[in-house]
């Protein structure tokens, strides 16, 4: 008598054909950019998009260095940890990392601030052209995906940035076939983004697959939180809690790490990458709407900031 | 395993591609619970009794104004059985542009027709740049079928008018007929209960059974040279030697030891190693973005193409025959010289001359001057440089080309190669 055997398999975590298929257009991307810019630099925050980008690089341009050094613009509001991930992750790959932060340009007077506390992350648009201007970028790579936001859906791959970095949603060039053009007028700039065609998920599983380091806030912990309406806002010394507000400890993991002013953690107890995978694909709540505080307030915010030159 | 269908929505505007695709999303439950409240709530604030699924996808503020699609809108999702990409991209004569954007990458198209209007000039235009670019499954989706109490009739009549149009464009794309409600659901992922008499799949059903791309035909291996790796600047004294051709495998395969000829100069030696990431493989075949070695140190540089040297070499040519969509605001000047882009090479191009323009309306060939904005028609093409030609029919990487304006650097134009002196 045979005996067949029985044994609970986990669901598969990813599909390699469509990941090697992500893969390959994102290197070809990259490649393109650097073959068609002068100066381009690729933005580094540390967040889990940013860290796919340089798995990628890796993929697209060893044995040589990156013809590219990594950039960061810091809003002085980042959680430690993902600074301290930014910055070992630059050394170990011994790429050259330039940081330029909110601090300075609220010291130059560039940048104003309403009141102390407010949120710096629409600043950054002021610091990075201003990085742009300093050294002279001609293009920036970014982790950006459409899957992110409706603004962001409607972006091409090679995005056109004029003299101020507007981007102009009306008049985007027509981006044929994969013949990214990056004949630009003096002045202007392109962002490109290599991972327009990958979800959410697709990152979380390029992350399993190729075994990528992340900060640990991604990961569930326990933290101080409040919640407001339907988010958690985190305790920390620049998001103190409002009057009347009960302080909770809360099992909570990053889905997105930015300003800890406009980042929301969401509830989770996932402490690998395949338990948030499991996750992120039962979720029905996009990565956005879980996780900003800032653009619940317009049905159009991300599309205003981009007009003035944000990511 | 699933694979990876990428489509799009065409037709005249207000024929309800946004609605469908939001149809699709909501029914395939690719929506998630804040989008739908988002978008409920902005169907609210315009005074609308349900929820207009086209904000889905039209997230832009002109778009919301105008009640129009301005560009192409990516959305993804997923059934299980294969991953998909839709393109939604816009009616209006103004943004065509942006639909030749949407056609040059996809490997279907929904046409979408609205029962009561039949085929419209901007319908037959959007079918023949879908079959200018070359998009082998065309779904002609007549919508609205609530609005004409689901007769099977003013469908039969759509049906036929653009089979006769279809036969005079000489269109080669497979062609499905659909009788859909995108505003009620009918025949797009379920099939409600209000056609009987329609006996074929939903749109679902179809966009899950193409054939895509990915499973082509094996064809002749063609490396366009993307960017050349010369790590002379590391610290690693081996690697002072290092000379690696980095690109993506437009067609077929090779393996290592392949005997292989670089174009247009025709020199020939074979592959020593294929690299990703510095890791060695043995062989790399369409789609792979990879780095070839060479054995001989030759001069090799972006824009060159390799070639097996057991395989029929491609045609390397200064003039071509081309079908050119016209996409800039002001006209061709047959005067000017352009630039041109095919795979990753740039040459400079003048247009010789127009052998005619395609009159939409008519589908008669006509006698032009020039080619204006949205004009799709035929040119012949002297350029400065050869370039390595391929029939866009034989091979959609080789084939295809973009126009630029060298004082500007904005494309101008779209063009397929049709055939070369």
């Amino acid at each position: 008598m045979t005996r067949t055997h029985q044994t609970a398999t986990e669901p598969q975590l990813w599909d390699d054909e469509t990941l090697d298929w992500l893969e390959a257009e994102a290197i070809y991307i990259l490649r393109e950019v650097a073959a068609q810019f002068q100066r381009p630099a690729l933005l580094f925050s540390g967040g889990k998009d940013s860290v796919c980008l340089l798995r990628l690089a890796e993929k697209a341009f060893r044995p040589a260095r990156f013809p590219f050094p990594l950039l960061h613009i810091d809003t002085g509001h980042n959680y430690p940890e993902v600074i301290a991930f930014r910055d070992a992750r630059a050394k170990e790959l011994g790429e050259r990392l330039i940081v330029r932060s909110v601090e300075d340009s609220i010291r130059r007077g560039t940048v104003r601030l309403a009141h102390p506390l407010e949120s710096r992350n629409r600043h950054q648009s002021v610091t990075l052209l201003e990085a742009i201007e300093e050294f002279g970028f001609d293009c920036l790579i970014g982790g950006a995906r459409r899957d992110e936001e409706k603004a962001r859906a409607k972006e091409r791959v090679f995005s056109l940035r004029d003299e101020f970095g507007q981007w102009d949603p009306k008049a985007q060039r027509p981006e044929l076939w994969n013949l990214y053009n990056g004949h630009i007028p003096p002045g202007w700039h392109v962002r490109a983004f290599p991972i327009s065609n990958w979800t959410e998920l697709d990152v979380w599983r390029y992350i399993a697959r190729e075994r990528l380091a992340l900060p640990s806030i991604y990961f569930a912990h326990e933290r101080p939180c409040v919640r407001r309406g339907r988010l958690l806002a985190p305790v920390t010394p620049l998001t103190p809690p409002k009057e009347g507000e009960v302080v909770e400890p809360v099992w909570v993991r990053f889905r997105t790490v930015g300003d800890m002013t406009c980042t929301a953690p969401v509830e989770s107890r996932a402490t690998t990458v395949e338990a948030i995978i499991r996750e992120t694909a039962e979720t029905m709540i996009s990565e956005r709407g879980a996780t900003r505080l800032d653009d619940q307030t317009h049905e159009a915010s991300m599309e205003q900031r981009k007009r003035e030159g944000y990511f | 395993m699933s694979d990876v269908l990428r489509f799009m929505t065409c037709g005249s505007v207000d024929d309800g591609k946004s609605t469908l695709i939001g149809r699709l999303l909501y029914d395939t439950r690719a929506v998630l619970v804040d989008t739908l409240e988002g978008v409920s709530h902005a169907s609210e604030r315009r005074g609308l009794s349900r929820i207009d699924l086209s904000l889905l996808t039209d997230g832009l503020i002109a778009e919301r104004e105008q009640g129009i699609t301005i560009d192409v809108a990516y959305r993804y999702f997923s059934t299980g059985r294969r991953n998909f990409i839709i393109a939604d991209a816009p009616g209006h004569e103004q943004y065509t542009r942006n639909m030749v954007t949407a056609a040059s990458t996809a490997e279907l198209a929904v046409l979408m027709v609205d029962v009561r209007q039949g085929l419209t000039t901007q319908t037959r235009r959007h079918a023949l740049l879908c079959e200018l670019m070359g998009i082998p499954h065309l779904v002609i989706a007549v919508n609205k079928m609530d609005l004409v109490g689901y007769d099977p009739e003013p469908f039969a009549a759509v049906q036929a008018a653009f089979e006769t149009f279809a036969v005079q464009a000489q269109l080669r794309a497979d062609r499905r007929y659909l009788p859909i409600s995108a505003l009620e659901g009918d025949m797009v992922v379920e099939r409600g209960e209000r056609m009987p008499w329609y006996h074929g799949p939903t749109l679902l059903e179809v966009l899950e059974s193409v054939p895509s791309a990915h499973t082509g035909k094996a064809e002749s291996f063609r490396f366009p040279v993307q960017w050349v790796c010369r790590p002379q600047a590391a610290d690693d004294p081996t690697l002072h030697d290092y000379r690696g051709y980095a690109g993506m495998v437009a067609s077929g395969s090779v393996a290592v030891g392949d005997a292989v000829t670089v174009l247009p100069a025709g020199l020939a030696t074979t592959v020593l190693a294929i690299e990703l990431g510095g890791r060695s493989l043995t062989a790399a075949r369409a789609g792979q973005s990879v780095m070839l070695r060479l054995q001989d140190d030759l001069d090799v540089s972006r824009g060159d193409m390799i070639v097996r040297s057991d395989e029929p070499l491609p045609a390397v040519t200064r003039t071509l025959v081309a079908d050119l969509a016209w996409l800039a605001n002001g006209p061709l000047d047959p005067r000017r010289v352009y630039g041109l882009r095919q795979t990753t090479r740039e040459v400079k191009a003048k247009i010789d001359s127009i052998e005619y323009r395609w009159d939409v309306a008519s589908m008669r060939r006509e006698d032009v001057d020039t080619l204006t904005a949205n004009d799709i028609g035929r040119v012949r093409v002297k350029l400065s440089a050869p370039i390595v030609a391929e029939r866009y029919e034989q091979d959609r990487a080789l084939g295809a080309f973009i126009l630029f304006d060298p004082a500007t650097g904005d494309t101008v134009a779209g063009g397929v190669i049709r055939e070369w002196a």
